[in-house]
């Protein structure tokens, strides 16, 4: 034990090992006041460490080549001791990533997390929302099913609608005139090895970015206007060993959905694994009915939604886009006096209703085939998402809010 | 607890569109009857394929002695091997892909993920949708998958169907009648191949018979981990007032 | 001390755990990358303790804490060993691996006296030799010259441990991969040939470094190789039906 000691203070010398441990644990001071939605920070720190070990598993065995690909995900699933399980918790993993980032980024939109100081935290974010969503993407030709193909088609093909550039930029995105090999290998190096690089990376800047600033709360207040007499915020409790034992119940109860899915319904009814995609891929033949997986869904109805303008698709793959892109501008559109929706007034909160309807209700357009009905309700939709973000410098400024109280509320 | 209750909402959200799509038009599908812990059918399945089916599809991804997993001994499966394969062999098509598809026009599809990818309720109905069809060159015809390229070898045991068009107040309903019976009656023949599609379903995945016994022991295990930790919680957030 | 107790908790829990198969291996190395937090946490806050940073606040109930400390840790213990045992799992041979090294059956009635067959198992060389009386005869002349002429270091199955190294004494079996650095000898069964010297009496040379082998693949003194050639498991299922790699089951396909 003493010897264990010396060996931790002969480390401390030489690296900052207690005042790592200090500034961003046992004295790193958060809010006491978070709430249920505060859980998905954490929450995707640990899917992306879940994602990274199944993933460096999956690679052990997997084939990036067009002809073995198919076979080496059967492989996997069939040969492989426990490969099964290795390839659900990484298909699983990937959907309920967006399930954690989507309400992580939720949260941030209802406290106002990302206003004033928290806007580069909240720009860092939306990066790194993008890096997954191209991580996602690329990780989903790998399987080789027909789903993986045409869907991967269908997206590289939006570049094409790019002016001028369109069709070259396509071609050099597949490395051939189709989905091909070439595609299929360089999508693999960059899920694999460039983006986790590049994500980790980002998600390190995230949190650095974080305590820097400090975390934001349910209140929408800065904890750090009331300091007690040694310094620290009233209002603040370490976030060791508080928030580690608080986040850890909020883990458990994740990993207990997360495996009863894994165990009883990695499809999860055709959602994150598509029945299509137990077909090898086909060049010659399209599926029947093909869209995207549910988390790329809301965008795609948008592109859909979006009617070609002179002769081109171009305008609706820009509003996808911008869809996809818009809350990054969040920071500078909110002229609200408050941050959280608790002080917000009614208008806000009705916009915020008809925001979370439109993206959910394109996620489900997103799904479905064309027919009128659903192109005029994802035209209606699109407007109301992007209303969301266009009038939020007028609603946000004549909305009544309510005074902030000047200590977090708890209990 | 409102975590719990916030949680259980956020599934039951993620499940809802899951129940509202359902099949999407087409020919209506009669539900397969199988079950993944009725061993002997999955046996009598299992035989059934190795004994019909593999004459031109293959199950390539398929070994022998997974049938292991389903009560059967060594002794039993090395009676199904065909010349040259071993327990470990993967289960190869009889007929060579090259001469099927000069045969069928089409080659006949690896069996091994079939049932995941078509729904074992589509492989039920289409394995009892034949009927006779002049125009095909087959001289068969399926309800499900028309212009199928599959003759329809089942026509021994269940006979041979015709297909028939009734107007019922204006909408056009197709029936299939037997016409001239096979060696077995209807429900032997609607067993057989529920015992079929029952292993078929087992064939695509063969870890879901492991997969569900795991799932109660680790999910009951987090519910103790659950308990642990959020006693741990509780004592140490006693310090914040 | 509180981690000293914390890890005598997770101690008799660990050897519960075993009783419950799975992998040995994936529970140890579950358990020590508990331990390993454990001591972690114990040395720092240790350590935090004594430059006066007090992690605890003071008037609380401490046995109570720790002993849920010690038992949630000891749960994340075993949680963590359940984790890594597929992945630990999923490095060992898969069913593809296992089908292709299962036992070979070996028909030994067309292999000539004084000739070789080789076969494949496991992904590597199995020689069956069918031995001539004269080379029987001549094993135990140089037996002086050998590093281990009565195969005391266990490269052999227990029923291969006597002179010929063999069941029936005239078929020889032995994994054709050189104990040196795992090259496959070469097949010299002629009596003094020029280039191996007039006291060859059969066997087999390694072309990578020099290691001779006589017909009952014991080592010559002086080669590189520091052992005997290993002889894998094998049995007979009928007089000319050689089973290779396994020697425990009756009748494998």
């Amino acid at each position: 034990m003493k010897l264990l000691n010396n060996f931790v203070g002969w480390v401390d010398d030489r690296f900052p090992l207690l005042d790592t441990w200090k500034e961003h644990l046992s004295e790193y001071y958060a809010p006491k006041n978070f709430n249920f939605w505060y859980f998905f920070g954490s929450l995707s720190l640990l899917v992306l460490v879940i994602q990274i070990v199944s993933g460096i598993f999956l690679t052990m065995s997997y084939k990036p080549d067009a002809l073995l690909a198919f076979a080496s995900v059967e492989y996997i699933m069939r040969d492989v001791q426990w490969g099964w399980l290795l390839r659900y918790v990484h298909s699983t993993g990937a959907s309920m990533f967006f399930v954690v980032v989507y309400l992580h980024m939720f949260r941030g939109m209802i406290y106002g997390s990302y206003r004033k100081p928290r806007e580069l935290l909240w720009i860092i974010g939306v990066v790194i929302y993008l890096a997954l969503m191209a991580e996602a993407f690329m990780g989903y030709l790998l399987p080789w099913g027909q789903m993986s193909f045409w869907g991967a088609q269908v997206i590289v093909n939006l570049f094409s609608s790019v002016p001028f550039i369109g069709n070259d930029l396509s071609v050099l995105i597949r490395g051939d005139y189709v989905i091909s090999d070439a595609t299929l290998n360089r999508f693999f190096a960059l899920h694999v090895a460039a983006i986790p690089l590049v994500l980790a990376g980002i998600v390190f800047v995230h949190i650095v970015a974080l305590h820097k600033v400090g975390s934001n709360n349910p209140d929408g207040i800065e904890i750090k206007k009331n300091k007690g007499a040694d310094g620290h915020p009233l209002d603040g409790i370490p976030f060791h060993p508080y928030y580690t034992v608080k986040d850890i119940v909020a883990v458990v109860v994740f990993l207990i959905i997360f495996c009863a899915i894994v165990f009883f319904s990695p499809d999860m009814g055709g959602y994150f694994l598509e029945a299509n995609n137990f077909i090898p891929a086909n060049p010659m033949q399209t599926p029947a009915h093909i869209s995207p997986v549910w988390y790329f869904t809301p965008y795609y109805a948008i592109l859909r939604a979006v009617p070609p303008m002179f002769g081109s698709q171009f305008p609706g793959v820009i509003a996808m886009g911008i869809g996809a892109i818009a809350v990054v501008f969040l920071p500078w559109l909110d002229r609200g006096k408050v941050k959280s929706v608790r002080y917000r007034g009614p208008i806000y909160k009705l916009f915020l209703a008809s925001f979370v309807i439109s993206f959910v209700g394109l996620g489900y357009l997103g799904m479905m085939p064309v027919t009128p009905t659903y192109t005029l309700m994802s035209r209606v939709l699109s407007v109301v998402y992007f209303a969301f973000f266009i009038l939020m410098p007028w609603y946000t400024k004549i909305d009544k809010c309510k005074p902030e109280p000047d200590r977090v509320t708890f209990k | 607890m409102i975590l719990i209750k916030k949680l259980s909402m956020m599934v039951l959200l993620m499940l809802v569109p899951a129940l509202v799509l359902a099949n999407e038009g087409g020919v209506h599908l009669d539900k397969a009857p199988g079950n993944l812990n009725d061993q002997a059918s999955l046996q009598r399945g299992a035989q059934f394929f190795t004994a019909n089916c593999l004459a031109c599809h293959s199950a390539n991804y398929m070994r022998y002695n997974r049938l292991l997993d389903i009560g059967m001994s060594e002794d039993e499966i090395k009676k199904m091997l065909p010349e040259g394969s071993k327990l470990g062999s993967t289960m190869k098509a009889m007929m060579d892909a090259e001469s099927a598809k000069t045969a069928f026009g089409v080659a006949p599809p690896d069996l091994s993920v079939e049932a995941r990818a078509r729904g074992v309720d589509w492989v039920y109905t289409y394995l009892r949708s034949f009927y006779t069809d002049s125009n095909r060159p087959s001289g068969v015809n399926n309800l499900v998958f028309p212009g199928v390229g599959m003759p329809n070898i089942l026509a021994a045991y269940q006979g041979e169907q015709a297909l028939q068009v009734e107007n019922h107040d204006g909408h056009e309903v197709k029936m299939l009648k037997l016409v001239n019976p096979g060696s077995m009656t209807a429900a032997q023949y609607d067993a057989t191949v529920g015992d079929l599609v029952n292993y078929l379903d087992f064939m695509s995945e063969p870890a879901k018979l492991v997969r569900h016994k795991l799932g109660y022991i680790v999910i009951g295990f987090l519910f103790l981990l659950l308990i642990l930790t959020y006693a741990l919680k509780k004592e140490f957030w006693k310090d914040i007032h | 001390m509180l981690a000293f107790k914390e890890v005598l908790l997770s101690v008799p829990i660990a050897a519960i755990t075993k009783n419950f198969g799975m992998c040995v291996l994936a529970l140890c190395l579950g358990f020590f990358s508990a331990r390993t937090h454990l001591l972690w946490v114990a040395t720092t806050g240790f350590y935090l303790y004594k430059k006066g940073i007090n992690v605890m606040t003071d008037n609380v109930d401490r046995s109570k804490r720790r002993l849920l400390l010690a038992a949630t840790t000891a749960a994340g213990g075993v949680a963590a060993a359940g984790v890594a045992t597929p992945f630990v799992l999923s490095f060992m041979p898969s069913e593809r691996a296992k089908a292709a090294g299962a036992p070979v059956e070996v028909d030994i009635s067309a292999i000539a006296p004084g000739t070789m067959k080789v076969i494949e198992w496991q992904g590597k060389p199995v020689w069956v030799v069918r031995r001539t009386p004269e080379m029987l005869s001549l094993l135990s002349k140089h037996e002086s010259e050998l590093t281990d002429p009565t195969c005391s270091v266990p490269q052999q199955p227990e029923y291969c441990q006597n002179a010929n190294r063999s069941i029936k004494p005239e078929i020889f079996v032995a994994i054709g991969i050189c104990t040196h650095l795992g090259c496959s000898p070469s097949f010299r069964p002629e009596v003094a040939p020029a280039d191996l010297g007039a006291n060859w009496g059969g066997g087999w040379f390694c072309p990578c470094h020099g290691s001779r082998f006589d017909l009952a693949a014991r080592v010559y003194q002086g080669s590189p190789a520091p052992t005997n050639l290993i002889i894998p498991p094998h049995q007979y299922l009928s007089d000319n039906l050689l089973l290779i790699g396994d020697d425990k089951k009756k009748g494998v396909a």
